[in-house]
């Protein structure tokens, strides 16, 4: 029993994580229609600048966090300025290459800066708190508050900003969003700030729940997607609850699986989806 | 002065051959005109091009003896013009009163005003404002639309086929509404399928074929013409 | 003696070009001919190259076999096997959209990289297989390399016949019908499943033989010489660069992306001593930004594609 329930803590701190990208997957899937493949390193390039901000310049994590979220959100808005948006007129497919080309571009510059050892916020060890003989790790609870207060912000801003609803809207029907005078530009704009910062907060947390290295973004990549698909794509609020249950469905195989399979696991559980409802939990869009 | 001027119009979509060949039509301030035309006229897509929803190649366009000739959708609503398509007219996943909102995004003071003139138009609405709109009748579906296109306070209202698709008792109501809507001051350009009573209330209209002008009148001349009569009203 | 090095850098780059524009032709059926988004093409790429390290190399007890096989039966092993992995995949995930299948290809990459590393019983793990022959080593003696240039070269020609003719074929056309309008080509009745599952079987067959040149090759294969983003990203770039279906054009993408590939080896080269990690990350930047350049400036690649004659014209 306490073996279970140790999974489901290990479960809820890895799928809120995966839930935080797999938002920002999600939301830039609604409003530009296309498989945002450079997400995964997004949040590697995230917890790199918090621990600049954090480990080098020893500021406190909260303003090493707060940082590393606008400058990544600033990486996102710049790259759809530079490429994104020229590409936007050709397909999605077209899009989804380029971001593939961005994924590596994104790696290869974190791998240039900061070398390809694993790296940690904290040096040492802290010790769990151990409650009914569960294993408690304090950097989980700030993970959990932390995409607590981030989903609560998340869907404050869909639903009660007239930006957040008109993200909606243009998900929704992008022609009928420019028609209507929403400035569709500026709602993409945002789309990337938001999912950017969302990916820049998962890859903090990851590295704070694990290490950071340059390829821990990319092998997240699965799951996010994973989860958004199960979510229903273009569904915010179905990614969160794609991402528990990737999260859980994850750390469980490992009662069967050796623990190196993980990934496999969500990518199981997505085919499934695909092959039975691909249209996700939720009824995103096909 | 006219509210909207089109002279010589012509154009079609992207690259694809001229649907238009020189189409001229005018709406008068606080007038009700009407567009009618077989299939293929090109009525739907001369009102697309007032919005800017496709390639205009010659011809000029003036809004209140502004020129908008060319000016993208967006840039178009900012001159007070408003649009209703015929279909996917409405956020699915937004609520009624979000649809109204959308409406007034590009206002910078509060568009109470507006939102109350809208559930008094049409009341239905406001019983529905937390509804999702994607699970609304066509009929209401189609007040969400215009109303929507009313939260900017515009000048001129451009609906596509308003009533395809609608019960007659809505189609009756939509009617009505519309006059009400131009009993407001705002002027009104539509294209009708149903062109007996499209025709019995507009004041003008003009019937369209193969992209150019056929006929001018007011509508009860027109509804009184024998070549409209054959064409349109069942002989 | 600087002539040797030279000839030795030259018969090892056309060897290379020759394998990746194998591996081009084979991404070519799929995205090219087809409009099938495989982002897994080094999972393909690692299985051809491991079943015939498997089935040619010398007994050994630290993986599966070695059978000590001849290259012939290496090589259509690794066809066949990178072929039944995409016959499985295809049947479950080509019925889905695009960036569906994409992202389901990702996943295959991933899950072929796991087993490679994990089940060390069959592939002895990181540390991969050693001891894989290189045929025609012996043809011109003193230049090992050179016979085995002129097998690479045959069965690239071989395959870029297979494949032309294909592609001129009905089933190609049928295939480009269903790239431009499937709607009008399922309408006509053809089986779509059908028409998918054999392009996207075809094409990772073509990729598991270009994995079956590269072991023999090479001699050795490990997890490291498939890293899923390296061998995939490279590919396509030169399909992109060279042009999308267009069977020429990925060969010349395969020899103009390859030669650059090696410059920025050269520039990196540059780079002070001790900053390895940065300069190899650095020539993987160089081309992810090429490719960006050229689908802002040219996205229909170097030889666009054309539609084709008619086998009987």
């Amino acid at each position: 029993m306490t073996e279970i329930l140790q999974l489901v803590i290990y479960g809820l701190v890895l799928g809120s994580i995966i839930s935080l990208g797999a938002i920002g997957v999600s939301l830039i899937f609604g409003i530009l229609r296309f498989a945002h493949f450079a997400h995964g390193d997004l949040m590697t390039l995230g917890a790199y600048f918090a621990l600049v901000f954090y480990g080098t310049l020893e500021l406190p994590m909260p303003v090493a966090f707060v940082v590393a979220l606008a400058l990544t959100a600033g990486v996102a808005v710049l790259l759809d300025k530079l490429l994104y948006r020229q590409l936007r007129r050709s397909s999605p497919v077209i899009l989804l290459i380029a971001s593939v080309g961005v994924a590596l571009m994104v790696r290869s510059v974190i791998q240039m800066v900061w070398g390809t050892s694993n790296v940690v916020y904290d040096q040492g060890i802290t010790m769990p708190y151990v409650v009914w003989g569960l294993r408690i790790k304090p950097d989980w609870l700030v993970i959990l508050g932390g995409v607590a207060v981030l989903v609560t912000a998340v869907h404050i801003f869909l639903q009660h900003t007239t930006m957040g609803k008109a993200m909606r809207a243009t998900a929704d029907n992008m022609d009928l969003a420019r028609i209507s005078g929403i400035d569709t530009e500026r709602v993409v704009m945002w789309t990337w700030i938001l999912g950017a910062a969302l990916a820049a907060a998962a890859g903090i947390f990851l590295g704070m729940d694990t290490r950071l290295h340059p390829v821990m973004g990319w092998r997240m990549l699965l799951p996010v997607f994973a989860a958004a698909i199960l979510g229903g794509i273009g569904r915010p609020y179905g990614a969160i609850v794609g991402g528990l249950i990737i999260g859980f469905a994850q750390e469980f195989s490992t009662l069967v699986l050796p623990p190196s399979y993980k990934t496999a696991v969500a990518f199981a559980i997505m085919v499934i989806m695909l092959v039975v409802r691909p249209t996700g939990l939720f009824r995103g869009r096909s | 002065m006219s509210l909207l001027q089109v002279s010589e119009l012509r154009g079609g979509y992207g690259s694809g051959a001229d649907i238009l060949g020189g189409v001229s039509f005018r709406v008068d301030p606080a007038e009700i005109v009407v567009m009618i035309g077989p299939n293929g006229a090109g009525k739907s897509t001369a009102m697309k091009a007032v919005f800017g929803l496709m390639q205009v190649r010659g011809g000029r366009l003036t809004y209140k003896d502004q020129d908008i000739t060319g000016l993208p959708p967006h840039r178009v609503v900012r001159h007070g013009i408003c649009y209703v398509p015929q279909e996917h007219n409405v956020f699915p996943t937004l609520t009624v009163h979000e649809n109204l909102q959308m409406g007034a995004f590009l206002r910078k003071d509060s568009p109470a005003r507006e939102m109350e003139r809208v559930y008094e138009l049409f009341p239905p609405l406001k019983e529905k404002r937390r509804q999702e709109a994607g699970t609304l009748s066509g009929g209401q579906r189609q007040m969400v639309a215009m109303g929507r296109a009313l939260m900017l306070d515009p000048g001129l209202l451009l609906l596509d086929e308003p009533t395809a698709g609608l019960s007659p008792k809505f189609m009756g109501m939509i009617f009505e509404r519309i006059q009400e809507i131009n009993a407001l001051g705002i002027g009104i350009l539509m294209v009708e399928q149903n062109a007996k009573q499209a025709l019995g209330m507009c004041h003008r209209g003009y019937v369209l074929a193969q992209g150019h002008n056929r006929l001018e009148d007011t509508g009860a001349n027109l509804l009184a013409n024998r070549e409209v009569a054959e064409m349109f009203l069942g002989g | 003696m600087e002539l040797t090095g030279l000839l030795h850098y030259g018969v090892f780059t056309l060897t290379m070009v020759g394998i990746y524009g194998v591996l081009a032709l084979g991404l070519n059926v799929q995205w090219g001919y087809t409009g099938m988004l495989n982002i897994g093409v080094a999972a393909f790429y690692a299985v051809g190259a491991y079943t015939t390290a498997i089935l040619t190399a010398a007994p050994s007890p630290d993986h599966l076999g070695g059978f000590g096989l001849p290259f012939i039966v290496g090589l259509v092993g690794a066809g066949v096997v990178a072929g039944l992995l995409a016959l499985v995949v295809g049947l479950v995930t080509l019925n889905l959209r695009s960036d569906y299948l994409a992202i389901a290809s990702i996943g295959i990459a991933e899950i072929v990289r796991l087993v490679l590393k994990n089940e060390a019983w069959m592939t002895n793990g990181v540390r991969g297989i050693a001891g894989i022959d290189t045929p025609l080593a012996s043809l011109v003696p003193g230049y090992a390399d050179l016979g085995y240039l002129v097998l690479v070269g045959v069965i690239l020609a071989l395959v870029y016949w297979g494949v032309q003719r294909a592609f001129r074929a009905p089933w190609g056309r049928v295939l480009r019908a269903l790239r431009e309008n499937e709607p009008a080509a399922l309408a006509a009745g053809k089986n779509v499943l059908a028409f998918r599952v054999s392009a996207f079987v075809l094409g990772s067959v073509i990729m598991g033989l270009g994995g079956a040149l590269y072991a023999h090759f090479n001699g050795y294969v490990s997890p490291s010489d498939f890293q899923p983003m390296l061998a995939t990203f490279l590919v396509w770039v030169m399909l992109i660069a060279g042009g999308s279906g267009n069977n020429r054009g990925a060969l010349l993408g395969a020899l103009v992306i390859w030669l650059v590939w090696s410059g920025t080896e050269m520039l990196a080269g540059l780079m002070p001593e001790g900053l390895g990690t940065q300069a190899s990350a650095l020539r993987v930047f160089l081309v992810g930004l090429l490719l960006e350049i050229i689908l802002l400036t040219r996205p229909q690649g170097l030889l666009p594609e054309k539609p084709p004659r008619r086998v009987d014209e």
